[in-house]
């Protein structure tokens, strides 16, 4: 069951194509990583989630209904230039924030209560935004964020503007919100946090959609079956059935390969082979990081 | 519906609590009142009297100066010279010199002072020479003054207009100032609450939250909680400046009450007094024979009051809303204050040009001139303001409020068309033609 697909998305702004035949499927529950380089088209499509702006073709599903004024209260919005009213009251704001979501004053105050034990932050209350340091800001910006406890959560480079405790804290609410049962969209060009937290990716490049799909899948489509050796000794006869890729000495006499196997051979046979060469200290499969992932992908698509 | 209520909440409680809105309003009714007590004040209080002297070689004015509550006049008889020096001796605030030949060269007369004289001594002077003169000639050519005073006929007229509900009195210059007033009032409230609604565009732009809030609210649902919200701010402020001016000129009224003379003539002396700092327009709602404060009572009175208040209520939130959207739609589509200037002359200018009008249309408020201004959307509400008290046919002011709806509704319309784009666009300097295609950009 997928909380949101969007169908064949096309925008154009004066003179440019930002989105081109964008179709993505956001399965319920997951962390779903939306990827891509500045200028590429992510914020347009979250725009048109959020339906700040609207698609000039293709469509949006919400919960497989096409996505309507209704649904708003259901999806929270992080964006990445953050803001809030800098001359009024934390307290006030985040009130403010949460009855345009739909909540009564009543459930929200109680709802902010909660964060605000949570958070630590309850002497803030009655501070004006402006007297708060960003870190403290963002923190209360990404309590607006989740206040109403949207189905849908859209972070735009959530941990920018944290220190490392702060960041780990979100994090860690993001996991606890998706037990929950809440689906999260991250926007970010932070490949560790895609391997961290992340089920599904999209990668977006030049307004096309360039790689969907489960993040596990798709390294397995960019694995390039290449396995890393550490050893001692020498490795001869290899050379013949296996390219190597690259070969180091890491210590004296003791040597790092990235070697290929070629089609129908298996890992079992290419540890056979060097297991009676050379003495084997680790063995294992070269895996893409995202990192690989998002280069290639974005690398392989050739300049408009 | 519910989101414009939650924004017109916030944009309302946010500008009511702040402390300048707190100071304007408690203050400008101090102000006011204070700078009305002053000015009775100073025409009730005593004013220094002069002491000027006359030296009159030509022995035709003694005795024809009137000395006044206000002006002392003494005749000497001596030589200029020792006049003149022992003016500074007497302390006298003037030498006023009239020499022997005054009648066939009256440009010979001088005033010597050790200061500047007012001009008001000066014209008083010279009058009653002139006069003098004047009566001279005119026996040496057989008339009598009196034969001439009969002569005169003064004609006081009353001003009478017919409507259905027959004739009543009324007063073109109760008609005029409450006219002035009133587009005054209107001219002001739109530059400053527009504005207002400008600058909290580009703050909400600047500070970035717009885009959290258009994730929640449809653009023209903030813009339009924002535009009613800042009218309601200035409605609340008329409303508290009304009952605050009147009770402390109430207050100060009773205060002052005993200290104000109580014999009738008194008061129309001290009423020709200050008159003559004000408009001519002002001075004829007041001279006549009567009491001068119940004339002009009874001149207000004679004006339709709850016509003239609520199409003053109309006007203002008509013109206000006919220009915030606008002053919004500024705001939208520019990045910080600093760039405003280039959108906002055309803005700017229909105000300016309607407030100038209104001067015209005072003189005037019946001529053509008046007639289109009133019923254009973009300078009526100024205008039509202007001739209400003078009174307009029913089907004008029909007219004209119909069309200042339909012409709110198309501001509104084309700034929300600018607003929706402008707000999420950063970083560019737009152009009138930029903003043109934003009008017919469609999404």
């Amino acid at each position: 069951m997928n909380i949101l697909e969007t169908h064949h998305i096309v925008k154009e702004y004066a003179n440019h194509r930002a989105l081109d035949d964008v179709s993505i499927s956001i399965p319920k529950g997951s962390i779903f990583g939306l990827l891509g380089p500045n200028g590429a088209g992510k914020t347009s499509l979250i725009r048109i989630i959020n339906q700040i702006t609207g698609p000039d073709s293709g469509h949006v599903l919400f919960d497989g209904k096409p996505l309507s004024e209704n649904h708003i209260r259901h999806i929270g919005y992080l964006p990445e230039e953050r803001g809030l009213y800098k001359k009024m009251k934390v307290g006030d704001q985040l009130l403010y924030l949460a009855q345009l979501k739909g909540l009564s004053e009543k459930q929200a105050m109680e709802k902010l209560k909660s964060w605000f034990i949570k958070f630590d932050i309850k002497t803030w209350w009655d501070k004006n935004v402006s007297d708060l340091s960003k870190g403290m800001q963002q923190k209360v910006q990404f309590v607006s964020t989740v206040l109403h406890e949207p189905d849908l959560i859209i972070l735009d480079e959530p941990f920018s503007g944290f220190d490392p405790i702060n960041a780990n804290l979100i994090r860690d609410e993001i996991l606890e919100l998706r037990q929950k049962g809440s689906t999260v969209i991250f926007s970010t060009h932070r490949m560790e946090t895609v391997e961290e937290l992340c089920d599904y990716i999209a990668l977006i490049n030049r307004s096309k959609k360039v790689l969907d799909g489960p993040k596990k899948q798709i390294k397995e489509q960019f694995k390039t079956n290449t396995y890393f050796v550490e050893y001692t000794g020498m490795l001869n006869g290899l050379v013949e059935q296996y390219a190597v890729r690259s070969s180091r000495e890491i210590e004296p006499g003791y040597h790092r390969a990235d070697i290929q196997l070629p089609e129908g051979i298996n890992s079992n046979q290419l540890l056979r082979d060097l297991i009676s060469q050379v003495e084997v200290r680790a063995f294992g499969e070269n895996i893409p990081t995202m990192n690989d992932v998002f280069v290639r992908a974005v690398n392989e698509v050739p300049e408009a | 519906m519910r989101n414009i209520l939650l924004v017109l909440k916030r944009e309302y409680m946010v500008r009511v609590k702040k402390k300048s809105f707190l100071i304007m309003t408690f203050l400008a009714p101090l102000l006011f009142v204070g700078f009305y007590a002053t000015v009775i004040w100073v025409a009730v209080g005593s004013v220094e009297s002069k002491n000027v002297q006359v030296l009159d070689q030509s022995g035709l004015f003694t005795g024809q100066f009137q000395n006044s509550k206000t002006i002392n006049f003494q005749y000497l008889n001596m030589s200029l010279d020792s006049a003149k020096a022992s003016l500074k001796a007497t302390k006298s605030t003037a030498l006023v010199y009239i020499p022997e030949n005054v009648m066939d060269n009256p440009k010979n007369v001088k005033i010597y002072a050790p200061k500047n004289v007012s001009l008001e001594l000066q014209s008083d002077i010279e009058k009653t020479i002139e006069k003098q003169i004047e009566n001279i000639k005119l026996t040496e050519a057989g008339i009598t003054r009196r034969v001439l005073e009969d002569s005169r006929i003064n004609v006081d007229s009353q001003t009478i207009s017919l409507s259905e509900e027959g004739e009543k009195s009324s007063s073109s210059g109760a008609a005029t100032a409450i006219g002035g007033i009133c587009a005054f009032l209107i001219y002001i409230s739109v530059f400053v609450y527009g504005t207002q609604v400008m600058r909290g565009v580009t703050e909400e732009k600047t500070s970035r939250i717009v885009e959290v809030i258009i994730s929640s609210v449809k653009p023209f649902q903030l813009m339009m909680g924002k535009i009613i919200g800042v009218a309601l701010v200035g409605l609340t402020q008329f409303v508290l400046w009304i009952l605050l001016t009147v009770a402390l000129t109430s207050a100060a009224g009773a205060m002052l009450g005993d200290q104000f003379p109580k014999d009738p003539k008194q008061i129309e002396q001290q009423f020709n007094d200050l008159n003559k700092n004000m408009p001519a327009s002002a001075l004829k709602a007041n001279s006549g024979p009567q009491n001068p404060v119940s004339e002009v009572l009874s001149a207000v009175n004679s004006l339709n009051l709850p016509l003239i208040i609520s199409c003053f209520l109309f006007y203002f939130l008509g013109g206000y809303l006919l220009y915030s959207a606008l002053f919004g739609a500024v705001g939208a589509a520019v990045d910080n204050d600093a760039d405003t200037q280039q959108f906002m002359l055309p803005i700017t200018l229909p105000i300016i040009f309607s407030f100038v009008f209104a001067q015209f249309v005072l003189r005037d408020p019946d001529g053509s001139l008046a007639f289109w201004t009133s019923i254009i959307p973009f300078t009526s509400p100024i205008i039509m303001m202007v001739r209400i008290p003078f009174g307009v046919p029913a089907w004008q002011i029909a007219l004209s409020m119909v069309l200042l709806v339909l012409g709110f509704m198309g501001t509104t319309w084309l700034a929300a068309r600018i607003y929706r784009i402008g707000i999420l666009m950063y970083g560019k300097k737009v152009s009138y033609k930029e903003l043109a295609k934003w009008v017919f950009y469609r999404g």
